[in-house]
């Protein structure tokens, strides 16, 4: 046994005793995680917006199953109230990748009325945790994959990769699976589900470095360009058809990019001159401000308003 | 929260920081967890790392400034970034392992967080699962204490390939290097008993000495400081040893069969996904199929490569080395589906229906010697009873002692029967071939962790 391994251990070429890079690492990782739900859900599916986390989830799920189909189609909860240039690129990203789209949106819910604002100007962000849970409802899906971080927010850094949801799709901070080696347990009961999240591990910066590698192309807001902003509370609030500028604001035209996209009425740009990925992940190199901190409008109400969603079913 | 756990600005500055985070890191990624409680400045010492890393953004550190001025706290209070939740702060506990990324540009790291006080071996051993370092904190004041040896015994236990000693608060000692010999001394004596690879650092975190700077306090200290020892250390996926000369293990995750495309040519397509958990694995190359014992070789090797997108025959590679997530073609048409192991030719693991283990109860329901649990192993499952329990340890003073039941946080050496065959290796050999979870399959939650030896 031993001189047989002796004489067949291969010799070691320069692609074998070569280092992972950090993101070889990230993605291995992502992609085996997106394979174990394949493995071991019946109903998966993967959460979709249009947005870099999500188009880097795409990627990923492209690497752990082509040439075949994906084994879950796409699914966006829509607010109604997102940039139209992110929603074309989710519909033509759909296509090009011939993947099943689902698009669920708000403003049915609030005609069911199972969505009540409390008033017309009322951001729908938190709302989509009811069109979302419907979603789930209606497809039987066990598992909704999402580009969620860790980075992003402190709730987040103490989610799960594989995160259970009770039939309310509550997260119980106080009460999840212990998580240890690779080894997921994505067990869940009749109207339970996990929330999956492969890229846990990725920081905004590694996110950028991914894109600029596997050369990804991304909605053109994500760049910098001319919008009308009114500045609030130390961030620019865009002035558009959905948050038109009120009595008093000052209307400035500057050179802005998003660093996150979503719902319009709680998402920000930053002024940036950026128009490149590469010029992007110099500028994720030195900012001072963390993602959230620079673009939500909506999370500075409260120390704990994440925490606070995902405990009402949020992503 | 005692003054001294509160960071005061650091002396260290960051000019070279944005040269750092800009460049591409390069040598991959390094999971470790700090292990300690408050009162050994485990917080500060994390935050002292994000910080003169630039880890911390300057909202983030002025939203923890505004809380502990709130508190009535003279300085910022750093434990404030790791005790996040709503929910902690109303109950006054931390609750659970929290997640914490850094880079220096050369490397990427992940820290593992976990609580000092709460089911603190349920969280350090989740934390250490996937660690590939550890630091043990030591208080220069107080040496070594119970807890240090119970920190170290569960590194060992969990098999994280390197550990390093800090001793901390050495600014309370007067950096004083006959009182940090003395600890290390007191320290080597009882790790002898554990066989461990150990590092040891005075540090200050406090005063940010030896930690990514060296200070001016430290003189007499020629070693590395505590960023060099971490840029050093093995990298995540070379953990250990030399990984990728050990056998190949490639448990199977997934079997791809497109017999639906519209490409005529993927009509016989039997791809292998997985995850190369051990060695390294060549187009060409021999392997088993486990538990069958059916042999065949390597056909192909995919993986898309940033310049290849679906069509049936991009990303194909000569190689997959420990770590990557590949799909495998095979020579002959065997029957393989998803908990199968595809394995080298040589060192196979042990396929075997009856495991022993050091096992970890995680579940504060006690674990029931009578009931049937589930076990999950790489991508396979099986049902599982319990054979036998050998010994507890008693994790304070780790002597051996009879057991019945097990209880959350108890260690135990167990036996469990198994329903299926399971392809292992030992633990110390193999972390992901000798790992396993238990679950209850009444509740669907992971109720223990098993270590096969």
């Amino acid at each position: 046994m031993n001189a047989l391994a002796a004489s067949a251990a291969p010799a070691i070429d320069a692609a074998a005793t070569k280092e992972l890079s950090h993101l070889d690492w990230l993605e291995a990782e992502a992609i085996h995680i997106l394979r174990e739900v394949a493995g071991q859900c019946s109903r998966p599916a993967l959460l979709f917006s249009g947005g870099k986390d999500s188009i880097c989830l795409l990627r990923l799920a492209e690497k752990a199953f082509r040439p075949g189909r994906f084994p879950f189609p796409l699914l966006h909860i829509d607010t109604g109230h997102n940039y139209r240039e992110v929603i074309d690129f989710r519909d033509r990203r759909a296509a090009e990748l011939g993947e099943r789209l689902i698009v669920r949106s708000v403003e049915d819910s609030m005609a069911r009325g199972t969505v009540v604002l409390k008033s017309p100007g009322e951001s729908r962000n938190k709302h989509q945790s009811v069109t979302l849970l419907e979603a789930i409802e209606e497809h039987g899906f066990d598992a909704c994959i999402g580009g969620a971080r860790r980075d992003e927010e402190k709730a987040r850094a103490k989610e799960r990769i594989f995160s259970f949801r009770d039939e309310f799709g509550q997260w119980d901070p106080k009460n999840q699976r212990p998580e240890l080696w690779n080894l997921y347990n994505a067990r869940s009961g009749p109207g339970e589900n996990m929330r999956v999240f492969p890229i846990s591990n990725w920081t905004e910066l590694d996110v950028w470095q991914y894109i600029e590698r596997e050369r990804l192309e991304l909605p053109s807001i994500y760049f910098a360009h001319l919008r009308p902003i009114v500045r609030r509370n130390g961030l620019l609030a865009p002035v558009t058809p959905v948050t038109p500028a009120q009595p008093g604001d000052v209307v400035e035209e500057l050179q802005v990019r998003f660093r996150t996209v979503g719902d319009i009425t709680c998402t920000a740009p930053v002024e940036s001159s950026a128009t490149t990925v590469a010029a992007i992940i110099e500028e994720t190199a030195v900012t001072t401000i963390s993602e959230r901190g620079a673009t939500r409008l909506d999370d500075q109400t409260s120390e704990a308003s994440m925490e606070q969603r995902k405990k009402e079913g949020y992503f | 929260m005692s003054a001294s756990e509160t960071l005061t600005p650091p002396a260290a500055t960051t000019a070279s920081a944005n040269t750092i985070a800009a460049a591409t890191p390069d040598s991959g990624l390094l999971r470790f967890l700090t292990c300690g409680s408050v009162d050994d400045g485990k917080s500060t010492l994390i935050g002292r790392l994000l910080y003169d890393t630039r880890g911390i953004l300057a909202d983030t550190l002025h939203a923890i400034e505004r809380t502990s001025q709130k508190r009535g706290l003279s300085a910022v209070d750093l434990s404030l970034l790791t005790d996040g939740l709503q929910a902690e702060r109303e109950q006054g506990i931390t609750i659970d392992v929290a997640y914490r990324y850094f880079s220096t540009g050369t490397r990427k790291y992940i820290i593992a967080d976990a609580p000092g006080h709460e089911q603190y071996t349920r969280n350090m051993v989740t934390a250490a699962s996937t660690a590939d370092l550890a630091i043990i904190l030591i208080d220069a004041r107080r040496g070594v204490l119970t807890q240090t040896r119970r920190h170290s015994y569960l590194a060992k236990l969990m098999n994280i390939p390197r550990l390093v000693v800090a001793v901390n608060k050495m600014d309370l000692v007067g950096y004083d290097a006959a009182r940090f010999e003395e600890i290390r001394a007191d320290y080597e004596a009882f790790a002898r008993q554990l066989d461990i690879d150990v590092r040891f650092i005075p540090i200050s975190a406090l005063n940010g000495d030896m930690i990514v700077e060296r200070g001016d306090s430290l003189a007499w200290y020629d070693g590395p400081t505590l960023l060099e020892l971490l840029e050093s250390a093995p990298a995540a996926h070379a953990a250990g040893r030399a990984r990728h000369h050990d056998a190949l293990r490639f448990p199977v995750q997934y079997v791809c069969r497109p017999q639906d495309s519209a490409n005529p040519e993927l009509h016989d397509f039997r791809g292998f996904m997985g995850r190369v958990e051990a060695g390294s694995v060549a187009v060409g190359e021999r392997v088993t199929v486990l538990p069958s014992g059916r042999e065949t070789r390597v056909r192909e090797i995919r993986l898309l490569s940033a310049d290849s997108h679906d069509s049936a025959n991009e990303g194909q590679r000569a190689r997959a080395v420990t770590g990557e997530s590949v799909t495998l073609l095979l020579d002959d048409e065997i029957d393989i589906s998803r908990g199968d192991m595809i394995v080298g030719p040589d060192n196979a693991p042990t396929v075997t229906r009856r495991i022993e283990a050091m096992l970890c109860w995680l579940s504060e329901s006690p674990l029931d010697p009578r009931r049937k649990y589930l076990i999950r192993h790489t991508t396979r499952e099986s049902k599982a009873l319990l054979d036998g329990i050998d010994y507890r340890i008693d994790i304070n003073s780790l002597e051996r002692q009879a057991a019945t039941q097990l209880e959350m946080n108890d260690i135990a050496r167990v036996s469990f029967r198994l329903a299926q065959p399971l392809a292992v290796d030992t633990y110390t050999d193999q972390r992901a071939t000798g790992a396993f979870i238990v679950i209850d399959e009444a509740s669907n939650n992971t109720v223990g962790a098993g270590m096969i030896g």
